[in-house]
């Protein structure tokens, strides 16, 4: 997640929240939660894993673009 | 015992270090919210490291303004500012693995720079619409 928090830090229109999964059991249901860190880009797009750099940035940002 | 006390080492050096001043925004709530304390318990330890971090704390029932500026709808939940909003938002209380993240965020917030690969920075830098991204996180 820290490459999450530095895309906040690198762009002003990116915002970043950090959900601690088993406090909030609604969040859970919501999105569906089974495993994490588990990444939700607008709502819409799921990331499985802790991923690196090369593979999270540019699938993070394609979400963003698919709107 | 050892490895305990090695990482809150680490953590007394990166925070001895910070760069700027960096304002923690935490809200809180009286009731119905079992992990409040704890997350302030936790919040004021590590302000108590460095001079540069203070804890402003609110409350989510009583303070409905800032929860709107901060666009806070849950709790316990943590802002960080640093020249201005970072738009980073941790929900619960930051122990265990988290507590790392949350002195990385500290960092960050201090620093003001990402430190991202060449390529990263352009392809963040593109983003040019307001975008939410959620990290589910456990501390265990």
């Amino acid at each position: 997640m820290s490459l999450a928090l530095r895309m906040a830090i690198a762009n002003p229109n990116i915002k970043v929240s950090i959900v601690e999964a088993t406090e909030f059991p609604e969040l859970v249901r919501r999105y569906q939660i089974s495993g994490v860190p588990k990444t939700v880009v607008d709502d819409r797009v799921e990331i499985l894993g802790a991923l690196p750099e090369e593979m999270f940035v540019p699938q993070v940002v394609q979400a963003a673009s698919d709107a | 015992m050892n490895g305990a006390s090695g990482e809150l080492r680490r953590v007394e050096d990166t925070l001895a270090n910070l760069p700027a001043p960096v304002r923690l925004i935490l809200f809180i709530q009286t009731f119905e919210c079992d992990t409040c304390p704890a997350a302030r318990r936790i919040l004021n330890e590590v302000a108590r490291l460095s001079p540069q971090i203070t804890v402003d704390e609110y409350n989510l029932v009583l303070d409905r303004e800032k929860a709107s500026e901060f666009g806070i709808e849950r709790v316990p939940a943590l802002a960080f500012v640093g020249k201005a909003d970072t738009g980073i938002r941790f929900y619960g209380v930051p122990e265990g693995y988290e507590l790392a993240s949350l002195i990385d965020a500290i960092r960050l917030t201090a620093a003001g720079q990402a430190d991202l690969l060449p390529e990263s920075q352009a392809l963040v830098a593109s983003v040019d619409r307001p975008m939410h991204v959620q990290v589910f996180v456990t501390p265990t």
